[in-house]
């Protein structure tokens, strides 16, 4: 297997606000709270580094957060994290921090890219068709 | 419907590409009138955690309120999910709501029915008891006809779903793999991907079909299959190794641009694709020439490709150079390799600087001198500004170290060490900095400065192997008399001298070390009397900031110092003052040494000095007190029994309540399990009595709530809080520890040649002549591996492994691959099997079956004398408790290929044996490995408390064996331990030389290699190292299970964990007595019971793991279901089970 525990992904504002996780193992609740803290701070700060290596990309006041082990092709991950936000992108429209808001709909789209860790969809078209049969649907 | 959504399918893609995204963006702007968007406002508008917490607890609330409100319409319960999904992942408990997402997933139209899903995979976890509820849900939405439905099933069952019901939605899933439409056939292997992950076992029979999937037409599906290979190729690579064409081809056309148009990103074909690609080609062609050159021509061609242009190319190039040199090396490929890094390293771009570095480590464990082409850029890295790449070329300086360039490159890692400020870049540099110490240090006064500024540094966050690790180097010493002497000389004077420095402080763990070395080694120093050492540790003693558990080797350390101390009124202070210490530790250790003071001719015996590494002779058969065990069964006491029995004995009391006549109404009420399946036809097959099942269901409710206190080892006390140790004191920064040294080792090697250049340039230069000294030209560079010439200066000698590496690997080449297949050990295992079988049905003829199968013990009792001559060259029944004992002759491939000295050796060996193993059953030998000289051979003995594995080594000529030793490498699931006395006096003489190595299971597992190495000493006196591996199964470790039909019901009852699986027989009617045969013969089950159409069964895992198995005929098969207290134990055992039977 791709041992690319893609762990937790995350999205912050600048406030430090965590606004999209997305766990590839279940991580108790409780340590959510933590291990975010201490990856928002580390983001931000950019100074410590556990177990896993944290690859990060800012657009705007936007910081997008993976944790990657060690065996993972890192370049590969964070070039996968451009390829999500293209994806956001052409979903909403000229993406903005707000549209993180579509909670549902962010998860729903990050659920086709990535799944047990490993990077299963890249194909923009594909990944939204899905998406839009279903908005298609619920507006009838 | 499903017409409607299956073009909307098709059309959509074409739809967007024109830039038109019909309504759905539109719509989903929309919503930001929505209370989640007022929520998130109302959030990121707060200012402290505090307000925080009220607005979420207010929300959640509400939530509350609306989710439990009768009248809510799915489409706010929808929303309301949201909204929890956005409190849970503020940390906030939103568990009242779980039960409603699977409630919306199950009653809800497309997009609610999504959102519940989505909210189910978010909320629960794999255990989670509530996902049983989802399993009725995603069986009818996979056999929906609406397409959208099927792939969100699909979706929900790859990320999340419950291992035990994976029967219940395999075959839907299996059928899915035929759809038309890719998107379902990609999901489908996706889901049988996650199915992989979590119970390998269930889907080993699909694995003709993941090779259907990887030749699909469609892309996406092909590229879900190679999820599932690039697993199946890590786990064993030899297995797939035909399939490396396909992948070639495959990489190919995705680098030839043969793919449609949208799997490009930004103008790289399918990029992710490559990389896995690539991945795959790196485990498959690693250390096999033949399969390597298969992939050369496409691993040029995917450097080439790959220009630089864009961030996405680097990744690529990353991934394929470091395939290049994972596979067979290439010297064409190589070069090509080597430029690339060249390109990342010099790079301004920190991130491709970055990737250099790291491809650079991997590198050069391959091939050190490319190192050397890039010095001064990686001296340059090391005063980078950015923390990451610094860490990075330490890392590479690490991979570089030999014992040249040791000293300069710990400097740098304790330069960067004493910067740094996280736990875990400590935790990981000490590590470092302790091994290449311990590998390299040029002499005495270095090794111990570094050390002491690891233990100073590192402290009590370090790993504790380091301390001790030391420690025992210290102790056992080395090939040098005078040098272990001048280093613990060296390391007393160094600690007493830290310990005169007023107010420093230092980790706890450094105190230990320090107060164990001067309680063993003060001895040693002329100038200094023990009474002073004492002095010294008792002021420390004495000081607040000590932890109990330093106290305690503070205290030992006296302990040892007393006997050579004249008088010493300190030793009184001590006791007076400690005897009543609080710590109950502390308080024993004083009470020994108060005690044995009194009696200092006693102390001088029990505390000698330097004796710390001579081994203790231990009886461990206990036989002192074999008068007194004598003397109370004469007094009536109970005999011994052993720790399984007792065991058993106790779980079967300790369950005191037996709800049912289990006698009676046996196959009614018997099995309705805790975890009866919400309407899966798995578990309808047992009809319950409703009643009975209620009451039981309470019962097992009730048991798992309760907190376990209890064990099988008695009460689980808690782990001790290791709070007390931890100290505010900072550690103090060793001055000393920065060695003079250092300076003289960089100026030895000056050969650079000195120009017009700058002061600084000429410092670099330096540098980069000290930290890559060793590594070019001059000395010899093997490019598979890193041949050290200067041999290390701390080598153990009691560590065999490490002190043969030097002198074995002229004759590495010898090391012959393992002849021993696991097809051989199969055939082994059948043949003894079948022999068993054989004589089994044979004898018991005249007995009905049931009653063969009852009552093993039916089987000894036959004439013992009469069956003699017929079994002579089979091996024993396994579950008769035979007296008789009669040898598997060796096995003809092992003979054949030995001369016959070493089988008249063998079987002298053998009748050595007789007395010792007459009760246990053994494998056939079977030769493991052999060059030129000896032969080694090995069998399993089944005892009953262990897996004993018997090597031996023979010489073919018959001369005498010189030194062998054996050397079993650490195996993930389980430990092995020599057994003492394990050379028999009888062979040690001759040509022959026998180990027996203790197998204990750590974890359950299906199929294990032991692989080890034995070295031995050749006439012409090098040594000689061979490698061997053994073949190992579950089976291994089964052993039957002894017990009461009732003891049976009690024990199911209490055991949590379960596993279901159904076998398809052709004639079920008559299978089970056949299948009951052939589990207790093959996977060694005892027959419990056996009523009507159902059958009991049970076995332990050694020591005492019990397992039990319920099997039951109906329609078309055989049902069984295993219950252990071991979590995994019935996975592997229901995948052995279900081999035995269909291969009988």
């Amino acid at each position: 297997m791709i041992k690319l525990f893609l762990m937790p992904l995350l999205m912050v504002n600048k406030q430090g606000q965590t606004q999209l996780p997305k766990y590839c193992e279940h991580v108790d609740i409780n340590k959510h709270t933590l291990l975010e803290t201490e990856v928002i701070k580390t983001c931000l700060s950019r100074s410590s580094e556990r177990d896993f290596k944290l690859l990060y990309r800012q657009y705007a006041a936007l910081f997008i957060v993976v944790g990657v082990n060690d065996t993972e092709n890192e370049m590969a991950v964070y070039e996968f994290i451009h390829n999500f936000v293209e994806v956001l992108d052409a979903y909403f429209s000229q993406v903005s921090e707000l549209d993180m808001f579509n909670l549902d709909k962010v998860h729903i789209i990050l659920d086709k890219m990535l799944l047990n860790g490993c990077i299963v969809e890249t194909n923009r078209t594909r990944i939204l068709a899905p998406l839009l049969i279903l908005d298609k649907t619920s507006e009838s | 419907m499903s017409d409607i959504v299956e073009r909307t399918l098709t059309a959509l893609p074409g739809l967007f590409l024109q830039g038109q995204p019909g309504g759905g963006p539109a719509a989903a702007k929309a919503p930001f009138s929505s209370r989640l968007g007022g929520l998130v406002r109302g959030v990121t508008a707060l200012t402290s955690k505090h307000e925080e917490e009220k607005l979420i607890q207010q929300e959640l609330s509400s939530l509350k309120a609306t989710v439990s409100a009768p009248t809510t319409t799915l489409k706010t319960m929808k929303e309301c999910m949201v909204r929890l999904i956005y409190c849970e992942m503020l940390g906030y408990d939103a568990s009242f709501g779980y039960i409603h997402a699977i409630k919306l997933a199950q009653q809800g139209n497309l997009l609610e029915k999504r959102v519940g899903y989505l909210a189910v995979s978010l909320f629960l976890h794999e255990s989670h008891e509530l996902l049983l509820l989802l399993v009725n849900t995603v069986v009818k939405d996979l056999q929906s006809t609406n397409l959208v439905e099927v792939c969100m099933a699909l979706t929900i069952v790859s990320q999340i779903f419950p291992r035990e019901m994976i029967p219940a939605v395999l075959p839907l899933i299996e059928d899915k793999l035929q759809h038309s439409k890719e998107i379902i056939r990609r999901k489908a292997v996706l889901a049988l991907y996650k199915f992989h992950l979590i119970a390998p076992n269930q889907v080993q029979h699909i694995h003709v079909k993941f090779r259907k999937a990887l030749c699909d037409r469609d892309v996406g599906v092909m590229a879900a299959s190679l999820h599932i290979y690039l697993r199946m190729i890590k786990e064993n690579s030899s297995g797939y190794k035909d399939l490396t064409g396909s992948f070639v081809t495959i990489l190919k056309q995705v680098v030839g641009g043969k793919l449609p148009v949208d799997f490009n990103y930004h103008n790289v074909p399918a990029p992710w694709l490559q990389i896995q690609l690539l991945r795959i080609l790196g485990l498959l062609g690693k250390d096999d020439q033949r399969t390597s050159e298969l992939m050369y021509d496409v691993l040029d061609e995917s450097l080439r490709r790959a220009e630089l242009s864009h961030n996405v190319t680097y990744a690529i190039l990353f991934e394929c150079v470091h395939t290049i040199y994972s596979v067979y090396p290439k010297s064409e490929l190589l070069e090509k390799a080597a430029k690339c890094i060249g390109k990342f390293v010099l790079s301004p771009k920190i991130n491709l600087k970055y990737l250099g570095l790291k491809a650079l480590t991997y590198v050069v464990q391959r091939d050190p001198t490319l190192a050397l082409q890039h010095q001064m850029t990686i001296i340059e890295c090391l005063d980078h500004p950015d923390p990451i790449i610094k860490r990075e070329t330490l890392e590479l300086l690490y991979r570089i170290t030999n014992s040249q360039n040791v000293t300069v490159i710990v400097q740098k890692m304790l330069e960067y060490l004493h910067q740094s400020k996280e736990e875990y870049i400590i935790v990981n540099l000490v590590g470092k900095i302790a091994e290449l110490a311990e590998k390299y240090a040029p002499d005495n006064a270095w090794f111990i400065q570094t050390m002491n500024a690891v233990f100073s540094v590192g402290g009590d966050v370090m790993h504790p192997d380091i301390s001790s690790n030391f420690l025992r180097l210290l102790a056992e010493g080395f090939d040098d008399e005078t040098e272990d002497r001048q280093l613990r000389v060296y390391a007393v004077q160094s600690y007493l001298s830290l310990l005169d420095v007023e107010n420093a402080f230092y980790p706890q763990r450094f105190l230990q070390v320090m107060s164990w070395v001067l309680g063993e080694y003060s001895y040693l120093l002329d100038n200094e009397k023990p009474e002073e050492v004492i002095n010294r540790l008792f002021k420390l003693l004495m000081s607040d900031s000590i932890s109990s558990e330093t106290k305690a080797w503070l205290i030992a350390a006296v302990t040892k110092l007393t006997p050579q101390a004249q008088t010493s009124s300190t030793v009184e202070r001590l006791i007076q003052e400690f005897t009543v210490s609080l710590d109950t530790c502390v308080r024993q250790h004083t009470f020994e040494l108060k005690h044995l003071h009194e009696n200092v001719e006693v102390m001088k015996n029990l505390l000698p000095v330097n004796k710390s590494c001579e081994d203790l002779v231990v009886d461990a058969s206990l036989s002192f007190l074999d008068g007194y065990v004598a003397e109370r069964l004469s007094q009536g006491a109970a005999p011994y029994k052993p720790h399984h029995q007792r065991q058993e004995e106790k779980l079967s009391q300790e369950k005191v309540l037996n709800f049912e006549p289990y006698g009676l109404s046996f196959s009614s009420s018997g099995f309705t399990g805790r975890q009866s399946p919400a309407g899966i036809s798995l578990g309808s097959d047992i009809s319950g009595n409703s009643a009975e099942t209620g009451l039981k269901e309470t019962n097992s409710l009730k048991l798992e709530g309760v907190k376990k206190l209890w064990g099988k080892e008695g009460y689980l006390p808690k782990k001790e809080s290791k709070a007390g140790e931890e100290m505010e004191a900072s550690p103090a920064p060793l001055e000393n520890a920065v060695s003079e040294n250092m300076d003289q080792a960089g100026t030895r090697r000056d050969q650079a040649p000195v120009l017009a250049q700058s002061k600084e340039e000429k410092e670099k230069q330096l540098l980069a002549s000290s930290l890559f000294v060793g590594l070019g030209s001059e000395s010899q560079i093997n490019l598979l591996g890193k041949a050290d010439n200067v041999s290390h200066k701390f080598r153990r000698k009691s560590k065999v492994k490490e002190a043969k590496s030097g002198e074995a690997a002229s004759a590495r080449d010898l090391t012959c691959s393992s002849l021993h297949s696991p097809s051989h050990v199969a055939h082994e295992e059948n043949d003894y099997l079948t022999a068993l079988q054989d004589r089994g049905s044979a004898e018991a003829e005249e007995f009905p079956l049931g009653s063969e199968l009852l009552d093993p013990e039916s089987v000894s009792e036959l004439p013992v004398v009469g069956k003699l001559s017929d079994c002579a060259l089979s091996a024993p029944s396994l579950f008769a408790d035979s007296d008789m004992e009669v040898f598997h002759p060796p096995s003809s491939a092992a003979a054949s290929a030995s001369a016959a000295a070493p089988v008249t050796a063998e079987i002298a060996l053998a009748s050595s044996f007789l007395e010792e193993t007459t009760e246990d059953v053994r494998s056939g030998r079977v030769e493991v490995c052999s060059d030129e000289t000896v032969t080694m051979s090995s069998y399993k003995l089944w005892k009953d408390d262990c897996l004993l594995m018997v090597w031996s080594v023979a010489t073919k000529s018959g001369s005498e064996l010189k030194s062998a030793n054996l050397d079993i490498f650490p195996a993930e699931n389980f430990k092995t331990s020599e057994q003492p006395g394990c050379c028999l006096p009888a062979a040690e003489a001759g040509s022959t030389k026998t180990f027996q190595y203790r197998l204990q299971v750590e974890r359950p597992f299906t199929e294990e290699t032991l692989s080890g190495s034995v070295s031995y000493q050749r006439v012409d006196t090098h040594a000689v190292q061979l490698e061997f591996s053994v073949n190992l199964s579950l089976l291994d470790f089964i052993r039957p299970l002894k017990i009461s039909t009732e003891d049976f019901g009690k024990l199911w009852l209490s055991f949590a964990n379960d596993v279901k699986q159904n076998i398809k027989m052709s004639e079920p009617q008559a299978a089970l007595p056949s299948a009951l045969k052939t589990l207790q013969e093959k996977v060694r089950l005892h027959v419990v019971d056996v009523r009507g159409n159902e059958g009991l069964l049970a076995c332990r895992l050694l020591p005492s793991t019990p397992s039990l198995l319920h099997c039951r005929v109906h329609a078309d098969g055989l049902a069984l279901w295993f219950r252990s207290s071991c979590p995994a134990l019935p996975d592997c055992l229901s995948y052995q089970c279900q081999k035995a039977i269909e291969g009988s």
